[in-house]
């Protein structure tokens, strides 16, 4: 049997990715922290983020917060908490600067301060032309954000357990009140257990893209966090709505940069029709992400699609010049040129959406404290990134909203923990806290069935991607649902290669494949359940919004092995919904 | 683009280097047949080993594209990202051997400790240290922020340290990427630090340990040119830093 180990912490932070590390730079220095990470921090998929980080600086044009959160609020079609994106837009400002004060080598304006550039659905009082309001380092701001963030961990000599993958939250239960207790992880290196008694906990876990087969995300965004908190009966938001970005290189999905757009590129069809001017006559090619996705789709539909199979669109930066191109946006020029062998200089390069980004997850109010419910906060339980529904972002991110996010939500998460941890005792952990998980990954470790992991997940990408993508049905949704039910079944029939302890990348796969047909399937059913189409979530057959039935959040509970589906109001303040022309 | 029209796979051969630290005491090499394409990776030759073949080769991936660092390896001898290494690059008509980076300690077949590459790495004071209080931002011309664009593209994936030739013999050198992260410091015009830094390269195994053999930018996936960098930091340790 593994060997257990036992800690104890003021607060524990799951994720050390931008929101993890921007809420261990705020604890460490008022309580004993630990970071937890499956991965080495620096290998977090935040590094992976391009375009910027979206704040009202004002620094080039005219721009205000206010118009940040309308944008916000419009962009999510309707279905942002206001309040949320309130603080969001406000609090970015500062967001930005700390990030400069922490060493982040923004961009520069001729007067030496940071530089900001456009971004899709950003625009200047309340919709009337695109605003430069995203700050940015090059075409690698979420490498700049995610290495400051660290330098400024190292700095502070925060407590990192590297390669450690959290695989269950530790709750207590009082007369039905719930409260977090700590955590239990799997130390990769060694097979060895850790068991995390802690008085706070923060889960920063980001996304699941790994459930779609064409995607931007890295191998490891397998949902984890998210994952543990719905087995733990804890309810989802808003899992129906994951955004699809636009400009993803053609068959790899690798992620080209809306700050591309933001530049002056262009989208065409096979004709060369920049064809985004009839969709979006204001803001054309700058539109939100939701809407240039489908429009991409229904280009490729209906046979404008360009290539041999003519199924992509081009994404043309050749009038920006050899300069632009290498100096603002040298990686993507970078990407095109390796993985596809096409020069953006010369040559449009081939685009299709590509699945990016999970707007639904662990709900939170705006102190980023996990619910329980509608309402219930659980004590000590906190969330913030990707893996968390504030909701800021509503039914369609804006970009640059997710930088931002994180940098916000994360600090938040962080001051509360830390707050939260100072004022109350560390309370007991249930005794044999780790026997789920010594199960769990003993199981796994000696599984011989005859059912491959690989075989199922790339069946669940394949699915994934033929019906629950840009364009939904009812028939294409209940196809994917039993599809995954099925998937599920076989699941209990795996078997694995590797029976070592050490560094059994077998066994972590195949554990992360359990909580992505799990979430894949509160994907679905949350889907079906959504009989209207918004922001990211596009149903052909309930092609309008519906603000009636549906302006509230979609909250998904599980009831054993079946999923109870509840609604939560939406914070409305200053803006009602209105009709969502660009 | 006239490749994704095409489609046709042809096998290759990858050799890769096995260590179980579990039951083996040497490493050792084994061959595998794979149906590849052109455009594929590297990477992607490894996971169909791992998911079709052999499920206990052991190495490290994330993004698979080339910006998280993860999989520096070893591939026909040198430093590189597997995800950034196309099949269509390689003389496929040979196998591919592909083995763990050298000079630090093998941990099981693609994997090694990183612990004393990071170590090296805190060792130079790697954030920024200012006792200015701008209101908003510091702040910094366009020149001033070039000076030290090419060492912020670092995703310390360790392909340069693992490449010198001084680190294989010295593991207590610093290795170039400790060097470069000191350099994006030592360079930017709002830091108050560069002389510890300096300090702290110019000691025994510190910048002069360097032999300018060019490895480490031959390495570099990002297109750092760190032996440049390198020379940078010693001009500056011998005459004081120009931003």
């Amino acid at each position: 049997m593994p060997t257990v180990h036992h800690h104890e912490y003021d607060v524990v932070i799951v994720g050390a990715g931008g929101a993890g590390m921007r809420a261990a730079i705020e604890s460490a220095p008022k309580a004993k922290t630990a970071v937890i990470t499956k991965l080495y921090p620096t290998r977090s998929h935040t590094g992976a983020a391009q375009g910027g980080m979206a704040a009202a600086l004002a620094n080039v044009e005219e721009d205000s917060w206010e118009w940040h959160t309308f944008d916000t609020v419009k962009g999510g079609d309707y279905l942002v908490d206001q309040d949320a994106a309130e603080i969001l837009a406000k609090e970015a400002i500062d967001a930005v600067l700390d990030l400069e004060n922490m060493g982040l080598p923004f961009n520069r304006t001729p007067e030496g301060t940071i530089d900001q550039r456009r971004f899709g659905g950003h625009t200047r009082d309340h919709g009337k032309a695109p605003v430069r309001r995203a700050c940015y380092a090059a075409d690698r701001t979420g490498h700049m954000i995610l290495q400051t963030l660290f330098q400024n961990c190292v700095k502070l000599g925060v407590e990192f357990h590297n390669e450690f993958y959290v695989l269950d939250l530790v709750l207590s239960e009082d007369k039905g009140t719930k409260r977090a207790t700590g955590v239990v992880a799997y130390e990769l290196a060694t097979g060895d257990i850790h068991v995390f008694n802690a008085t706070s906990v923060v889960f920063a876990t980001g996304g699941f893209g790994k459930m779609f087969k064409t995607t931007s995300n890295a191998h490891t965004l397998t949902g984890d966090g998210v994952g543990i908190i719905w087995r733990k009966g804890i309810p989802l938001e808003d899992m129906e709505f994951f955004q699809f970005h636009p400009t993803g290189l053609a068959g790899l999905g690798i992620l080209l940069t809306e700050g591309a757009r933001g530049e002056g590129a262009i989208l065409r069809n096979a004709s060369g029709e920049r064809f985004m001017e009839r969709y979006a006559p204001t803001i054309k090619d700058l539109a939100p992400r939701d809407i240039v996705s489908r429009c991409m789709v229904q280009e490729v539909a209906e046979g404008r699609g360009a290539g041999p199979h003519k199924d992509y669109v081009l994404l043309d930066c050749t009038h920006l010049g050899a300069e632009v191109l290498e100096t603002k946006l040298p990686d993507i020029t970078e990407f095109a040129r390796t993985y596809l062998g096409v020069d953006p200089v010369v040559e449009p390069v081939p685009v299709m959406p590509t699945a990016h980004y999970a707007m639904g997850g662990i709900p939170t109010n705006t102190d980023a404290q996990v619910l329980a419910d509608n309402t219930t906060v659980i004590p000590g339980l906190y969330a913030a990134g990707e893996c968390a529904c504030v909701s800021v972002h509503g039914s369609n991110r804006l970009g640059t909203n997710s930088l931002l996010d994180i940098n916000v939500f994360g600090k938040r998460a962080g001051r509360n923990a830390a707050e939260y941890a100072k004022k109350n005792k560390r309370p007991a952990l249930a005794k044999n806290a780790e026997s789920f998980v010594l199960d769990l990954v003993e199981t796994m470790r000696t599984a011989d069935g005859t059912e491959s992991v690989a075989a199922i997940r790339k069946e669940l990408q394949a699915e994934m991607d033929r019906n629950a993508q840009v364009f939904r049905t009812e028939e294409s949704l209940k196809h994917a649902e039993d599809v995954i039910i099925n998937l599920r079944k076989r699941y209990a029939k795996i078997g694995i290669h590797d029976r070592g302890q050490r560094f059994n990348t077998d066994l972590l796969e195949a554990i992360e494949l359990g909580f992505l047909l799990d979430l894949a399937q509160v994907v679905v059913v949350s889907a079906r359940n959504r009989k209207e189409s918004r922001g990211g979530h596009m149903r052909d057959d309930f092609p309008d919004r519906n603000d009636k039935k549906y302006m509230q959040h979609t909250m998904a509970y599980k009831k054993g092995e079946k999923i109870d589906l509840g609604w939560k109001p939406v914070v409305i303040t200053n803006y009602q919904p209105m009709e969502r022309k660009y | 683009m006239s490749e994704l029209g095409v489609v046709q796979s042809f096998t290759v051969t990858f050799i890769v280097r096995r260590f179980n630290p579990e039951t083996d005491t040497e490493p050792y090499w084994q061959d595998f047949d794979v149906e590849m394409f052109s455009t594929d990776r590297v990477l992607d030759g490894l996971h169909k080993i791992k998911w079709d073949q052999d499920g206990s080769l052991s190495f490290r991936r994330s993004c698979a594209h080339g910006i998280c660092g993860s999989d520096a390896m070893r591939i026909n001898g040198r430093n590189r990202l597997a995800c950034k290494t196309l099949i269509k690059d390689l003389d496929i008509s040979k196998p591919v051997y592909v083995e763990a980076i050298k000079g630090l300690p093998l941990e099981k077949d693609l994997i090694v400790d990183m612990e004393p590459f990071f170590a090296a790495y805190r060792e130079v004071q790697p954030f920024l240290q200012s006792t200015s209080k701008p209101k908003k931002e510091h702040h910094q011309t366009i020149e001033q922020r070039e000076r030290f664009d090419d060492t912020t593209k670092c995703i310390l994936c360790a392909a340069c340290t693992t490449s010198c030739p001084v680190f294989w013999t010295d593991g207590q050198y610093f290795g170039p990427a400790a060097i470069v992260s000191a350099h994006r410091f030592i360079f930017d015009s709002r830091d108050e630090a560069s002389q510890v830094r300096l300090d702290i390269l110019n000691s025994k195994e510190g910048v002069w340990r360097c032999r300018t053999t060019f490895n480490c930018t031959e390495a570099c996936p990002r297109g750092i040119e760190v032996t440049k960098a390198i020379a940078e930091v010693k001009q500056a340790a011998i005459s004081g830093v120009r931003r």
